[in-house]
């Protein structure tokens, strides 16, 4: 690879070192989970190797060591991964001034998309696993309403939110996946054939080397990546003790813009990004909260609205709005026969205003009509 | 001396043709039944040596050989007793009786001679007179059953005493009459009247009802799935009386005539623990499953997520083609199944769904729930229905329409279906090149062409559309599909996953 990423050998050993490492980090990071395991990452090899295996530090240190460059590049080959490290080229700039940055990265798929990762260049989508349709619907209308606007959309390939994320990304463009094992291993499993669409369409990144198998303290560490790849990042859902919130802690830290989505006040997902916002976190109703936040009100306007409606078709739009989930809800809401209610329903869901899930949950989307008291 | 009668087995809800062969000579005193016999066959001996001696025959102390041809074919059940006992006292010389060849004769006897119901009765009696038989004498229980079929005698019997003056002309019993065939339901079974408020779950219901669609409810428990899907034979067009015939030979082999007459059609809730033999039939010797026994009426799965897998992939054949066959070493049958399919499911594990904060079910595991659903019986579904709680207003408001109204309208969309498709088929038996002939108007059209480009819907649910929307225009007894059935056939599809 002539003309690709490069990273220098010692930089590239810290990755295989921290793979080697694993179970070791394992022990003495959790307990706290979240805060411990990025810390001992800013260690240098011998201050970690003492923390954490001091019986068989030697003995590890000479096996890494021992490590040829070739065989590195070998390995990353075979697995059809690069790496960039942070005295190369590709290096996101965005990571430079992380005191706890990896000094590697490793990715599979198209590196230019790094280059897109200017400090204002892309926001981090991250929420909980247990979404509800609400959660999953924004998370999908921003992670494409922000790929159509050119923004890159960075997100962790988990369950629930993270997945809706990529998801809507993929349909409007790329999107990069950060995770907590290698990059050539699709975790959760259940993702794999998503794994598979980003590794197509856009970049999949780790700090740790192909074959990394993940650990409890890895995810924390992937979420510090996550927070400070981009200039902002956004909550969609999570509880009030979510492991997102850990990546809007490291982005506040880094003193990057944090962005959370409200949601019901009754809502245990919202619990999460309502106290973020009680906090002052920046409101995110839509993309074009995203845009404005980053780049100022109004240098780029989105345009999410959709054609007129008939009285009929707006009075359905509005009775899903106020919360009618199904078909018979709204029925029963304007009350009006069955028959008249699906026919409303498939009308504004083919104009894009609602979305229907595979169990007949209907879900409002952020295209906003031009009847809407918001605009 | 040899004496031979003519008598039945059944298998599964065929009868098949046996001939009994007594042969009684000097010898050894014995009595040896052969020609595949099962154990209730077997046990014959005892009962007819009893009920002969009860009813003043003499039992002859002589050997006694019965034969039963074909001896290929394995014999069950108790039915030949009489056939026996009749071929006995013929063979032994204390029966004369002309027309014993012409005769046909099932039956179980009691110890003191008096005859028990078989199951089967009416599709022996079928079988009989395509045997050539002209007359069957069977239990007086199974008289009306047997009386519903034309062209053949039947002789009601109550006990083997009677046999002598039946042989001598003494006696002629009048032929029984035939027993009614309920078409429509009964007064008494479940009305849709009791389903109040959820007016998009009565359309849904309308429309699987009047189109022949399966349809699936998804929703938490008690919101009145199974509620909705009991009153949904209410709501089916009458039997016609070909098919109560074929409902009731059904209900006859299985020996539950008496229930399965009692409402028109068919209504089959099985367990969700049922294994596949018992869903589609199977066994050794072979039963109708339920699929079977719901022919011509609704089979409904409750809790469709937990049903076995392998239960569910069984249905899925016979789903498509409306029979089930059954191959076995000895032989091949061919069971009836067109059902409707009503099915039930909650959204999640817990059962309150996703989109209640209350759900406590982790993604991983409503992942795998809705993954059952989808891989095995979801392509076979037509209709989604998400059913909700009804509000505490609607369960004490106004009772819904009743069924009786309901059924109106979706017999005046049959006859518009069968105008269209020929006698007895429905717009969900549509052929994916009947369903492009479907006349579409020209706002329909591109309803249809917008979401199939938005959505990138496959043919087949592009096709399943059609079917809905061809149901939803005859229910509004219109010749094209407009834009509004269109846009209700939409609705109401099942969706794809994601």
């Amino acid at each position: 690879m002539a003309d690709g990423p490069r990273a220098c050998p010692s930089c590239l050993r810290r990755s295989w070192l921290l793979a080697l490492l694993g179970p070791y980090v394992e022990r003495i990071a959790t307990g706290s989970p979240g805060s411990r395991a990025p810390e001992l990452l800013r260690l240098s090899n011998e201050d970690l190797l003492a923390v954490a295996a001091p019986k068989v530090a030697g003995q590890l240190l000479a096996r890494v060591e021992a490590l040829a460059e070739t065989h590195l590049q070998e390995e990353l080959a075979a697995a059809s991964c690069w790496a960039s490290c942070r005295h190369g080229d590709l290096y996101p700039e965005s990571l430079l001034d992380a005191p706890d940055a990896p000094w590697a990265l490793i990715g599979r798929g198209d590196p230019s998309l790094l280059a897109g990762l200017e400090p204002v260049g892309g926001v981090t989508v991250v929420g909980a696993r247990r979404a509800t349709s609400y959660g999953r619907e924004i998370a999908r209308t921003l992670g494409q309403d922000l790929t159509r606007a050119g923004i890159v959309v960075v997100s962790g390939l988990a369950f629930g939110i993270d997945a809706c994320a990529h998801r809507g990304a993929l349909e409007a463009g790329a999107t990069i996946a950060v995770l907590g094992c290698g990059p050539d291993t699709a975790y959760p499993a259940a993702h794999r054939s998503l794994w598979r669409r980003i590794c197509e369409r856009g970049l999949v990144l780790s700090e740790l080397p192909p074959g990394a198998t993940p650990w409890r303290w890895t995810f924390p560490a992937r979420n510090r990546i996550m927070a400070a790849l981009t200039g902002m990042t956004v909550v969609v859902e999570a509880a009030a003790h979510s492991g997102s919130l850990i990546t809007a802690d490291f982005a506040a830290d880094l003193g990057r813009d944090l962005g959370a989505v409200p949601g019901p006040v009754t809502s245990r997902a919202s619990a999460g990004p309502n106290n973020l916002l009680a906090g002052g976190a920046c409101l995110v109703r839509d993309a074009q909260d995203v845009l404005d936040a980053m780049l100022g009100a109004g240098a780029l306007r989105l345009d999410r609205c959709g054609p007129e409606l008939e009285p009929a078709l707006h009075e359905a739009l509005m009775a899903v709005e106020a919360g009618a989930t199904t078909a018979d809800a709204v029925a029963s809401a304007l009350e009006l026969p069955g028959a008249e209610a699906a026919a409303a329903l498939a009308r504004i869901e083919v104009l894009g205003y609602v979305s229907c899930s595979a169990f007949g949950i209907y879900t409002r989307t952020a295209m906003t009509s031009p009847g809407s008291p918001d605009v | 001396m040899l004496a031979t009668v003519r008598t039945f087995t059944l298998d599964g809800i065929a009868a098949r043709p046996v001939r009994v062969e007594v042969d009684v000579h000097r010898g050894l005193p014995g009595f040896t039944i052969v020609g595949l016999p099962d154990a209730a066959v077997r046990e014959a001996r005892e009962r007819v040596r009893a009920a002969l001696v009860n009813c003043g025959f003499e039992f002859p102390l002589q050997r006694i050989v019965v034969n039963l041809a074909p001896a290929s074919l394995r014999k069950a059940g108790p039915g030949m007793d009489l056939a026996i006992a009749a071929a006995l006292l013929s063979a032994s010389g204390q029966l004369d009786w002309d027309l014993l060849p012409r005769t046909a004769m099932v039956g179980e006897l009691a110890l003191d001679g008096t005859t028990r119901a078989v199951n089967g009765a009416l599709a022996i009696a079928e079988a009989a007179r395509e045997d050539g038989a002209e007359a069957i004498v069977l239990p007086a229980e199974n008289g009306a059953e047997a009386a519903l079929v034309e062209g053949i005698d039947v002789v009601p019997l109550e006990g083997l005493e009677r046999l002598s003056a039946l042989a001598a002309g003494e006696w002629e019993p009048r032929r029984p009459a035939a027993l009614p065939l309920q078409l429509g339901p009964n007064p008494g079974t479940p009305d849709l009247a009791d389903l109040r408020g959820q007016p998009h779950l009565r359309h849904a219901l309308e429309v699987a009802a009047a189109g022949g669609h399966s349809l699936l409810m998804v929703g938490p428990p008690g919101a009145g799935k199974s509620l909705a899907a009991s009153r949904v034979p209410s709501i089916l067009p009458p039997l016609a009386s070909g098919e109560a015939l074929e409902v009731a030979r059904i209900a006859s082999a299985c020996g539950r005539l008496g229930a399965a007459l009692s409402g028109g059609r068919p209504f089959r809730a099985p367990h969700h623990t049922i294994s596949a033999s018992g869903l589609v039939g199977g066994g050794n010797p072979p039963r109708p499953g339920e699929a079977t026994l719901a022919h011509r009426g609704v089979l409904f799965l409750d809790e469709l997520c937990e049903f076995r897998r392998d239960a569910l992939e069984a249905l899925r054949g016979p789903l498509e083609s409306g029979e089930v066959t059954i191959s076995r070493a000895g032989a091949r049958q061919l069971l009836p199944c067109r059902f409707m399919l009503v099915a039930a499911a909650n959204p999640c594990p817990c059962g309150r769904g996703e989109a209640d904060p209350d759900c406590t079910c982790a993604p991983i595991e409503v992942q795998r729930y809705q993954g059952r659903l989808s891989g095995a019986l979801a392509d076979r579904i037509d209709i989604l229905a998400a059913v909700r709680q009804p509000s505490a207003a609607e369960i004490g408001g106004a009772p819904g329409e009743p069924s009786a109204d309901v059924r109106e309208r979706v017999l005046a969309a049959r006859e518009r279906q069968e105008r269209r498709l020929g006698p007895g088929r429905c717009n969900a038996e549509m052929t994916p090149a009947e369903a492009r002939e479907c006349t579409l108007g020209t706002a329909a059209a591109s309803l249809l062409a917008d979401l199939y480009a938005r959505q990138r819907l496959s043919g087949r649910a592009h096709d399943r559309t059609l079917r809905l929307a061809q149901t939803i225009a005859d229910l509004a007894g219109a010749e094209t599909i407009g834009e509004a059935e269109m846009a209700q056939a939409l609705q109401l599809r099942r969706r794809d996953r994601g």
